[in-house]
């Protein structure tokens, strides 16, 4: 029982990750119809600039090591800016091609992405710390070291990535829910003509669709950074999750998204934990084989809603 | 307030306009009839600047608007409730109306036309939470107009808003549209296939026939012609 709690706890923490990079990528399918294979070697080549800030070296100088959290801070502002150039420069040239067109050329910023970090850090992977602690009224957050709560131990990391990825999830929500941007945002993914007709500027709506998504693929990238080390393959089985996450949530749905990479998560751990032999009595089958059986689910889950869990076929009447 | 001198406009190589002039003065309700693919939509677009004509020029209080973005046009005081309605069907009533204003900035002004929509459109009021592609296609067509009218224009282009009404739906439609003219002094350009309902509320009537304005006149007088009653009024 106790492993079990603990393993749905660490699943949950991993899961959050996957639910954010499936954010990232739901969040620009969405108000651009491009998918974007890139997202993951965005996040990752954004996790390279906040470890330059506060390891002391950026851009071959030395300069004054950053405090976790401005470093953190000036990734997102940084990440933002790369994800809005991305669109202008990059992607608004082939804007309305066939999708094919724009899937290869967000497959070759996932090369050129990979391609410059290796050029830039080098391949040997680097530690990324977590984020240090923190002292409120008593209680340690983050840093080394477990939470207790009664039945199970939770890590100060693990506890990190869930707050923080709950935070910028409930932060997006209150934006376009409540912000006039954030409903023209979803009023140009629904129906671009008419968000012209409304006044509202389309192409600075993507743009800003890109920043935000390059954003919080950002955060994804510094959360995992430490479990699964800083190099440029990083990314690679997290935006494998993510994307199951988001197929499996609906492509069109955020909060699909999310619930996606939990349940990914989730399902991550417990089939790495009680699949060796010990468990199951045979020894075919192993944790090995965590990545396979996660994407079975989804297969399954697929065969009887091919909108996934969340997504929806729009409802019109005419 | 509207003018439109010679406009000729394509869709790609296919011509769509060959030289369309017409005028609609301030305060008044100017229709525009024709048979399918006569370029009536078309002729609402280029005003409303989704396309730019290829010669010729559109004048709005005296100032060309035919090389502006339709983005720009809109805080202009243009608005237009374009063919089909395109609604933002997964938002809800209030954030579709919401949207309309969007360019706008003063909150009692946006509050104030809100009352006003749902004062023409009570069905709206009570349907404000519900998603708009859920909503009946008369009720879909009052939102679509309600939410041109959040933009609080001068000039409103309405496109076929009797498109697959029912008769009585269409009738209480073009009422509202004749009040929306004559109490908020909105002038409207009314593009329409229903020709008599068209004719009946507004003062001057255009034909357009593959391209080009075929007749011009009033709408009394259009009534009486015997070729608009042939071809469009059936009778």
């Amino acid at each position: 029982m106790e492993l079990l709690l603990q393993q749905v706890m660490t699943g949950l923490a991993t899961g959050s990750v996957y639910g954010l990079v499936a954010l990232a990528i739901v969040l620009i399918y969405r108000s651009t119809d491009v998918i974007n294979f890139a997202q993951g070697q965005m996040a990752m080549f954004t996790t390279f600039f906040a470890w330059m800030l506060f390891d002391g070296s950026f851009l071959g100088r030395h300069i004054h090591p950053l405090h976790f959290w401005i470093a953190f801070t000036l990734t997102l502002v940084f990440a933002s800016i790369m994800g809005a150039l991305l669109e202008r420069i990059v992607i608004r040239p082939v804007e309305g091609r066939p999708i094919l067109t724009i899937v290869i050329v967000t497959l070759g910023l996932f090369a050129i992405f990979e391609n410059l970090a290796t050029w830039s850090w080098g391949g040997i992977p680097k530690a990324f710390p977590p984020p240090p602690e923190i002292h409120v009224s008593g209680i340690t957050f983050f840093g080394d070291g477990a939470l207790d709560i009664g039945p199970t131990v939770i890590s100060y990391h693990d506890l990190t990535i869930m707050v923080v990825a709950v935070g910028i999830m409930i932060a997006l929500y209150a934006f376009f829910q409540y912000t006039p941007v954030g409903l023209a945002m979803r009023g140009t993914a629904q129906n671009s003509v008419a968000a012209r007709l409304m006044g509202i500027r389309v192409g600075n709506m993507l743009t800003l669709g890109w920043a935000l998504s390059a954003l919080v693929g950002a955060v994804g990238g510094m959360l995992i950074a430490p479990l699964v080390l800083l190099q440029p393959p990083m990314m690679l089985g997290v935006l494998l999750y993510a994307f199951a996450a988001a197929v499996l949530g609906g492509m069109d749905s955020p909060p699909g998204a999310v619930v996606g990479g939990l349940t990914l998560g989730i399902v991550e751990n417990l089939v790495g934990t009680y699949t060796t032999e010990e468990y199951i009595g045979v020894d075919w089958f192993g944790p090995e084989l965590k990545l396979t059986a996660a994407l079975l689910i989804i297969v399954l889950v697929l065969l009887i809603r091919p909108t996934g869990l969340f997504g929806r076929r729009a409802l019109r009447r005419v | 307030m509207l003018r439109l001198t010679d406009v000729h406009a394509a869709y790609g190589p296919i011509l769509a306009l060959h030289g369309v002039s017409l005028e609609v003065p301030t305060g008044s309700i100017v229709t525009l009839l024709g048979p399918n693919g006569a370029g009536k939509t078309t002729t609402l677009r280029v005003v409303s600047g989704l396309l730019h004509p290829s010669s010729g020029t559109v004048e709005f209080e005296g100032r060309r608007i035919d090389r502006m973005a339709a983005e720009a046009i809109v805080s202009l005081g243009v608005s237009q409730v374009p063919e089909n309605r395109q609604l933002f069907a997964e938002l809800t009533v209030l954030e579709n109306l919401r949207l309309g204003a969007y360019i706008r900035r003063d909150r009692n002004g946006i509050k104030q036309d809100m009352e006003q929509v749902f004062h023409y459109f009570p069905i709206l009021h009570d349907r404000q939470k519900q998603v708009a592609g859920t909503l009946s296609g008369g009720e879909q067509q009052m939102l679509a107009i309600g939410r041109g009218l959040m933009a609080r224009p001068r000039l409103l282009l309405l496109d076929e808003p009797s498109m697959g009404l029912a008769p009585l739906v269409t009738r209480e439609i073009f009422e509202i549209v004749k009040s929306i003219n004559q109490k908020q002094k909105v002038t409207i350009l009314l593009v329409e296939q229903n020709a008599s309902l068209a004719l009946a509320i507004a003062e001057h009537g255009y034909v357009l026939e593959t391209g080009r304005i075929a007749l011009s006149d009033t709408c009394a007088n259009l009534q009486r012609s015997e070729a608009v009653r042939r071809s469009y009024l059936g009778y």
